[in-house]
């Protein structure tokens, strides 16, 4: 892949979008920039982990959600909490186990959630499980009636789990209004994405659950924005889950403590010269959208605001001790009044309007032909073996003209002439 | 009970007043709380149109829908983690696993993402997760555990393990009205062989609290599930002997009811716990060293524990019958315990 945003060139973003756009991505930076400084000041308590260079990710893709959408980060996607509205001196306070960070010192990094609020559901540090999680999420949402989109992120690593199958496969079983971003920094720890999994492109994992995918450039965030804005609508239009997978690499090891020395370096050269605020100052620079006054200002305005949130982390107190005892369990309504928040008649879910036929139906049993050309006799499909080959061909030969499915046309930015970002719709469904 | 025509009343098999048998009594709880509150919504595979491996949730689907009755792939994990999320939202979850040994392929859903949540980031999970356990019907070493120790050691959920159909429906009724995970075991040894009289009305019956099945003044047995009565029968045939034990069932594991098991020692002053899990980190293992803390006064002879073999539950009905606890061994226990 190539860059970038600059030859794309076409403004459909509001101005104050691409601004937007560019703040998060400084402010990310700058968080975890702080942070480094803490770190090596021995103020945070455990392990600092870096999404140095893949800010144009969790920015761009959380930009494209609503207030009202439910996210789930993992631990590089610190720039999606703060597009979703979480506050900069709460990620601090979180890695320095202070006790009026979210958790109250109880857990660290991004590590926390807010349900009520800014609809942030909290990671574990087991990988995948996010997956399913936020699939029931989506479907509680659509449920309600709430027209909710939720979103999570998981890695190359991660995708190598039982769960994120279990959960990828049931989500599409639901039809999950449900965006997955699959993180491809090329390393799980120490280990390249080639010893992990033997693909070129992890989004082709989509054609295992019958679900559109999407290849993006990681490093190019108005490209990021655009495609997870697609995806997130279509997911909300009731398309079914959709998978992005971001091209992009760790610039940093597993974390503070990991020199990384195992990546060669040209990779890491290659991959530098591809810093993603760098190629999106150039282009808005280019674009007139940024000029080197403008560029002060946000600086200044990072700079101003994180020293105070900073002040105020550093100035919490640590948790008293015996805290440690509480909250283990809800003690009921004055704990936490749960409530859903129907918007939709709740009779509809009621009997009588409630009860169906419990009688299974497959929508095209025996329509499919079968291998000899006659109509089959047990599948729904067609029993030929699937062309497997499809997306490799696609790949050399980029001219191959792309399947859509959906409603919605394919019109999808592209990095290198037609190739680089593409559409991808698996069209057999059921 | 099977009144054939599941149209879903949720009074269905009990509106003559008949006694019901322990499913037939999970299932009105399952009816009756999706009946309630529209929040309630059932999970699992094969729970809808089959309407259950056991027929627990026969007619649920039929009632209330494909939204609220969700049929799922063989998925566990992905069947506590969606719950886990539409929880989030407030709706309430009842998990089902066909048969709770398959609980494991869910741990780390349940004891990391599950279990954790409320204590690390103030996010109560109110789910249930339900399914039959327990041996003596010839299931094998896949079909037949009692996983239930593995949760007890871990903070955050509640466990619960009833013994019949009364409790049954008023545990289940208020473990899905819990604002907590909470695991439901089912003993399948008792699903259609004990039949009770239940309430018309609704009722409840709460999380942590023992009973005393049976007064006695010589030794108290503490059981649960299907060892209790088990337990019951053994008592019976103590009392011949001029034994009177005392069995107290202990329905919930995760809050122990600690109040109620050190009263009855300060009664009998002896102990005899008797379980169906096995016998290396059973709760008889846990309930020993709550008495060695809070009533070692009170012991007049060693807690004694009959429980099944420390190994996996084995298929042939010899060999399972050997693993396995009986009114006979609880019986030689307590006689021993009794000369103290």
């Amino acid at each position: 892949m190539k860059p970038t945003a600059g030859e794309r060139g076409k403004k459909d973003l509001t101005r104050q979008q691409y601004l937007d756009l560019y703040y998060y991505m400084g402010l990310n930076r700058a968080v975890e920039d702080t942070m480094v400084k803490l770190f090596r000041q021995n103020k945070i308590v455990g392990g600092l982990y870096s999404s140095l260079g893949q800010e144009a990710i969790s920015v761009g893709s959380a930009y494209a959600l609503e207030k009202k959408d439910w996210l789930a980060p993992m631990i590089r996607n610190i720039g999606a909490l703060l597009v979703k509205g979480v506050q900069p001196r709460d990620v601090f306070m979180q890695h320095m186990a202070k006790y009026d960070s979210p958790t109250k010192g109880k857990d660290g990094t991004s590590h926390f959630g807010d349900l009520d609020n800014l609809h942030i559901v909290s990671p574990i540090s087991m990988l995948g499980d996010l997956i399913p999680v936020m699939a029931g999420v989506a479907i509680a949402g659509r449920y309600l009636g709430q027209k909710i989109v939720a979103m999570t992120w998981i890695g190359d690593g991660g995708s190598s789990t039982g769960v994120f199958h279990e959960g990828l496969n049931f989500a599409a079983t639901q039809k999950a209004p449900f965006v997955l971003i699959l993180e491809n920094n090329l390393w799980a720890y120490s280990t390249p994405v080639r010893r992990q999994v033997p693909l070129e492109n992890l989004a082709d994992r989509a054609k295992a659950y019958g679900i559109h995918s999407y290849i993006v450039d990681g490093n190019d965030v108005v490209a990021m924005y655009k495609t997870a804005k697609e995806a997130v609508e279509r997911a909300r239009a009731g398309e079914g889950p959709i998978l992005i997978e971001a091209k992009t690499f760790r610039r940093l090891g597993h974390a503070q403590h990991d020199p990384a020395e195992y990546v060669p370096k040209e990779m890491r050269a290659y991959w530098e010269a591809r810093d993603p605020i760098l190629l999106y100052e150039k282009f808005l620079m280019s674009e007139k959208l940024l000029d080197a006054k403008g560029k002060k200002e946000i600086e200044d305005k990072i700079d101003a605001l994180l020293q105070k949130e900073r002040d105020f982390a550093e100035n919490s107190p640590m948790p008293p001790a015996e805290f440690a005892a509480e909250g283990v369990y809800c003690t009921g309504d004055a704990c936490h009044k749960i409530q859903p928040k129907w918007e939709r008649d709740k009779r509809e879910v009621m009997p009588p309007k409630s009860s169906v036929s419990a009688v299974w139906t497959v929508e095209g049993f025996g329509v499919g032909k079968g291998s000899s050309g006659g109509i089959a006799p047990i599948h729904f499909g067609d029993t030929a073996a699937v062309q497997e080959n499809e997306e490799n061909e696609e790949k050399l030969a980029p001219k191959t003209s792309v399947k859509t499915v959906g409603t919605k046309s394919a019109k999808v930015a592209s990095a290198r002439g037609a190739g680089a970002l593409r559409q991808r719709s698996r069209g057999k469904r059921r | 009970m099977a009144s054939g025509k599941p149209n879903g009343n949720a009074a269905a098999g009990n509106g003559n007043g008949g006694p019901v048998t322990f499913l037939e009594a999970i299932k009105q709880a399952m009816f009756e709380e999706m009946e309630r509150d529209p929040a309630v919504v059932v999970i699992g595979e094969d729970v809808g149109v089959y309407g259950g491996a056991f027929k627990t949730s026969e007619g649920l689907l039929e009632r209330f829908g494909w939204e609220r009755v969700i049929d799922t792939p063989i998925s566990e994990s992905a069947i506590i983690g969606a719950a886990c999320g539409m929880s989030y939202l407030g709706l309430r979850p009842i998990c089902e696993m066909q048969f709770i040994d398959f609980i494991a392929c869910c741990f780390n859903q349940l004891t990391n993402f599950v279990a954790k949540g409320h204590y690390l980031w103030n996010a109560p999970a109110p789910i249930v997760v339900r399914g039959p356990s327990g041996g003596g019907v010839h299931g094998g070493p896949f079909h037949s555990a009692n996983p239930e120790m593995y949760f007890v050691h871990t903070p955050g959920v509640k466990v619960i393990y009833p013994s019949t159909p009364y409790d049954a429906k008023g545990l289940l009724k208020a473990a899905v009205r819990d604002n907590n995970p909470v695991l439901f075991f089912e003993h399948k040894f008792l699903y259609r062989r004990i039949k009770e009289e239940l309430p018309t009305e609704d009722y409840t019956v709460p999380i942590g609290k023992a009973v005393v099945r049976r007064e006695g003044r010589h030794l108290t047995i503490l059981s649960y599930a299907a060892m209790m009565h088990t337990s019951l029968e053994a008592a019976q045939a103590l009392a011949k002997e001029g034994i009177e034990a005392e069995v107290i069932d202990l329905r919930t594991l995760l809050p122990l009811d600690e109040e109620t098991i050190l009263q009855s020692v300060k009664k009998t002053n002896k102990v005899l716990v008797v379980h169906e899990d096995t016998k290396t980190g059973g709760i008889a293992g846990e309930i020993a060293a709550i008495l060695c803390e809070k009533a070692f006064g009170d012991l007049d002879g060693p807690l004694m524990r009959v429980t099944s073999l420390d190994t996996p539950v084995p298929y042939a009905p010899t060999l399972e019958d050997y693993f396995l606890p009986s009114a006979k061994k609880i019986f030689n226990a307590a006689k021993e315990l009794a000369r103290y």
